[in-house]
């Protein structure tokens, strides 16, 4: 809790506290597939179910009587029951039904036409939003964990596609939290991925990920260099993948039978079809698939060469990608050394050519494609839980900016901004007398508000009157590790304040979080007081601690005066934690942070000069050597 | 504390690459929040704040142009560059006005080709002279020449973004 506890240590040798028992997994839960991986002692092991499989279709089927059914078993009941079963939720994460209008059509679901905020489906007599349903995939994903593994596994890093917009990271770490799991970090996709081929084979070096999903495209450029994985660029499409490849056969197949209007049903089973016939002509040059409904068969033919002229749009919109990406970097294609394949999609014959013809390179594929990811997000999470001597330093897939007048955005945080990042601009009033100012932030590259995405508005009030002009307002973007946005405003001359989570547009209200927690708490039979008060108590002991730790090493900077409220606060917050008052043992805490601000400030100072003369000896060194 | 003293650097305008790449990662690894990612709140802000103090002065500092804007605002002088009121020399403008023109004329990628190997040779050159004048304390020859890198940077970014619409034929 305070700062006093924020040490500067030496690489490889970050003491974390209670860190031995800790169980943390990696989760990429993916738009078709979803799969959990473990690291141990630097050992990556993907977590299977009992029968062996690592894979977890990202499909969830729900039945009368609250019944969940997750994966295969549910991807089974597809063809039986079409209008219970959800599946590529991913694709929804973070989105209005403005946003799905133009695909709803394609859409195998039943969408609420009534819903405010993120788009809601209506399955099985339920009304349910992306961020539920991914719950139920994640709790599937942590039970299957849990299995493999035999203990609780509450913490993991989850990876998301490097060009998820804020509201689809929020969304992610929404479902995450509905699913009792605590969010080490949000991990981009390629990055995961980098990280299990760089630390798999000590590769230096730029490398290109090239990440083709079921329902996302995401393409990085990375530098590995002596544990540091710095991504240069990143760049994307989150509505591209191979679930379009899919649609593209079954529209072929459903135009054949002369079929033209459908319900949800058929077009899951049309679908299903098409998948088979597209992982079938990845090894195969040619085939012949079956639609069986409404009492009729018919038979359908294709050739790898007319799915790849049907494809070919498609898989030129990822390299058009990939070369505005290399562009972004100030790279060009032969500087690349590598290019890591990700995401089932890769498989497919066509793209693998392509993407070898770009980067003049053969892809490397050797980690099994739908693994990488999770086994990349395991070794992060052992990492934060462990410590670590390799880096992931990642960048902002879209810039942040704010609507001015006319219309026009006015970036804030530019693309590929290393996070995490926070960068302030300056905006005036232009009326005189001016009391309010309506702030609206907008995520993406185009020059019009109307062509970016509405990330939230909110008014910052009671600005004193002044002269048009003459107030000076500051608006603050932050975006942490996890590549989340925070905004703030303030009227400088007389520090009038406000600040929002960037959340409300797309993502579900603190209120109804608030309600799906009590629902699925109830449901799981766990008791949230107890929870809440073990949290205030491990954290509590945490700072106890750290702050012990601390007056071992640095007593020399307090006065007796200070020391003796340090040791009173501590000796409250012990009293506080043998008890069972939650408040107690957090106003205790509080307390004790407000006695070691002071040292903190001090200790702070030392630790960073002492780095700063560390660093400046030798580079004078070196400089001296040269 | 500014960028320079932030990344344990000597304040100037030659930097070397190696070395702020050195430092920002040798500092990144001690302060990163994924290095206090099981630690409490107030750690994982207090870090958070570290490494984005770092990031912006890596960013500013790696890249020329900001990096002279930058250490004129630390010499008390305020960069041309900044100043939208101030307008460029007419000289400038003037070389820039034709340089766009022919940009915007320029109908085959090797024409494009041309001038964005010519405007790449132009920055080089104002980075040289920018070197030279801040070895010189000339603030005012500095400013110049960092308005004058400014308009390159943006004319080398278009004469990029046209040659590869040509070469994918968008254009």
């Amino acid at each position: 809790m305070s700062e006093m506890l924020f040490d500067i240590f030496e690489p490889g040798e970050t003491p974390l506290p209670h860190a031995g028992d800790e169980v943390a997994v990696g989760i990429d839960l993916g738009t078709t597939n979803s799969v959990v991986a473990i690291s141990r002692q630097g050992k990556p092991e993907v977590l299977r179910d009992d029968k062996g499989r690592a894979i977890i279709p990202s499909v969830v089927a729900y039945g009368r009587d609250d019944e969940v059914i997750v994966g295969h078993e549910a991807r089974n009941l597809i063809l039986d029951r079409p209008q219970d079963v959800v599946s590529s939720i991913k694709r929804l994460m973070g989105r209005g039904i403005e946003d799905i209008k133009a695909v709803a059509g394609q859409l195998p679901f039943e969408v609420d036409g009534d819903a405010t905020g993120m788009v809601r489906l209506k399955v099985a007599g339920r009304t349910l939003s992306p961020v539920e349903i991914s719950a139920d995939i994640l709790k599937a994903v942590r039970a299957q964990a849990e299995a493999a593994l035999g203990k609780k596994v509450p913490k993991a890093v989850i990876t998301v596609p490097a060009y998820f917009d804020d509201a689809a990271r929020t969304a992610t770490k929404d479902a995450a939290r509905l699913a009792g799991i605590e969010v080490l970090r949000l991990v981009n996709e390629p990055t995961a991925a980098a990280l299990a081929y760089g630390l798999d084979q000590g590769a230096e070096g730029l490398y290109a990920v090239y990440d083709l999903g079921g329902g996302t495209f995401d393409v990085s450029l990375l530098r590995m260099e002596k544990g540091v994985f710095q991504v240069k660029a990143t760049g994307g499409d989150a509505a591209l993948g191979g679930d379009d490849i899919d649609h593209m056969i079954a529209e072929l197949f459903l135009a054949e039978r002369g079929v033209t209007s459908l319900d949800a049903g058929r077009v899951k089973q049309a679908l299903m079809t098409a998948r088979v016939a597209k992982e079938c002509l990845t090894s195969r040059s040619e085939g012949e698939w079956m639609l069986e409904f409404d009492g009729k068969v018919s038979k359908h033919a294709l050739s790898r060469q007319t799915l790849e002229a049907m494809i070919s749009p498609l898989v030129e919109r990822t390299i058009t990608i990939c070369r505005q990406v290399l562009e972004d970097a100030a790279a060009l294609p032969e500087d690349v050394k590598g290019v890591v394949l990700v995401g089932g999609s890769t498989r497919v014959p066509l793209v693998r050519k392509r993407v070898a013809a770009l980067f003049g390179t053969e892809p490397l594929a050797n980690i099994n494609p739908d693994e990488v990811v999770a086994v990349g997000a395991a070794q992060q999470a052992e990492a934060l839980t462990h410590g670590s001597d390799t880096l992931l330093l990642d960048v902002t897939p879209l810039s942040l900016g704010l609507e001015t007048m006319g219309g026009i955005v006015e970036k804030v945080i530019l693309r590929n901004t290393p996070i995490p990042a926070a960068l302030a601009q300056e905006f005036t009033t232009y009326q005189d007398g001016q009391a309010s100012m309506m702030i609206h932030v907008v995520q993406g590259e185009r020059e019009l508000v109307a062509q970016n995405r509405s990330l939230a508005r909110f008014t910052l009030s009671g600005i004193p009157p002044m002269a048009a002009g003459a107030a000076r307002i500051r608006v603050t973007f932050t975006v942490d590790a996890d590549g989340l946005l925070t905004v703030s405003a303030c009227e400088t001359t007389t520090g009038v304040e406000s600040q929002v989570q960037v959340k409300p547009s797309y993502g579900i209200s603190e209120e109804e979080m608030a309600e799906m927690l009590k629902d699925s708490l109830e449901h799981a039979k766990d008791d949230m007081a107890a929870r809440l008060l073990a949290e205030a108590k491990v954290d509590a002991r945490r700072n106890l601690l750290a702050v012990r730790a601390a007056l071992s090493h640095d007593s020399d900077l307090l006065s007796a005066l200070e020391r003796e409220g340090i040791d009173r606060a501590i000796a409250t917050v012990e009293t506080a934690c043998e008890a069972s008052d939650r408040e107690a043992i957090l106003a205790s805490a509080e307390a004790l942070e407000t006695a070691t601000k002071p040292f903190a400030e001090k200790r702070m100072d030392r630790g960073i000069r002492k780095a700063l003369a560390g660093v400046s000896m030798d580079s004078l060194e070196k400089r001296v050597g040269e | 504390m500014d960028h320079f003293q932030r990344l344990g650097l000597m304040p100037g305008f030659d930097v070397d690459q190696g070395e702020l790449e050195r430092h920002y990662f040798g500092f990144q690894r001690r302060l990163h929040p994924d290095r206090f990612a099981a630690r409490s709140a107030k750690e994982k802000l207090m870090s958070q704040q570290q490494a984005m103090a770092l990031n912006e002065a890596y960013e500013t500092l790696k890249d020329p142009l900001k990096r002279a804007a930058y250490l004129l605002k630390l010499k008390g002088r305020k960069a041309d560059a900044e100043d939208g009121a101030k307008p460029a020399d007419s000289a400038l403008l003037m070389e820039q006005m034709e340089a766009r023109e022919a940009l915007m004329e320029a109908d085959s990628a090797e024409q494009v080709q041309a001038i964005l190997a010519r405007t790449e040779s132009d920055i080089a050159f104002a980075v040289d002279d920018l070197s030279q004048a801040f070895a010189a304390e000339c603030l005012e020859g500095a400013a110049k020449l960092v308005m004058r890198l400014k308009y390159l940077m943006r004319l080398s970014d278009e004469a990029r973004g046209r040659k590869s619409r040509m070469t994918r034929g968008t254009l």
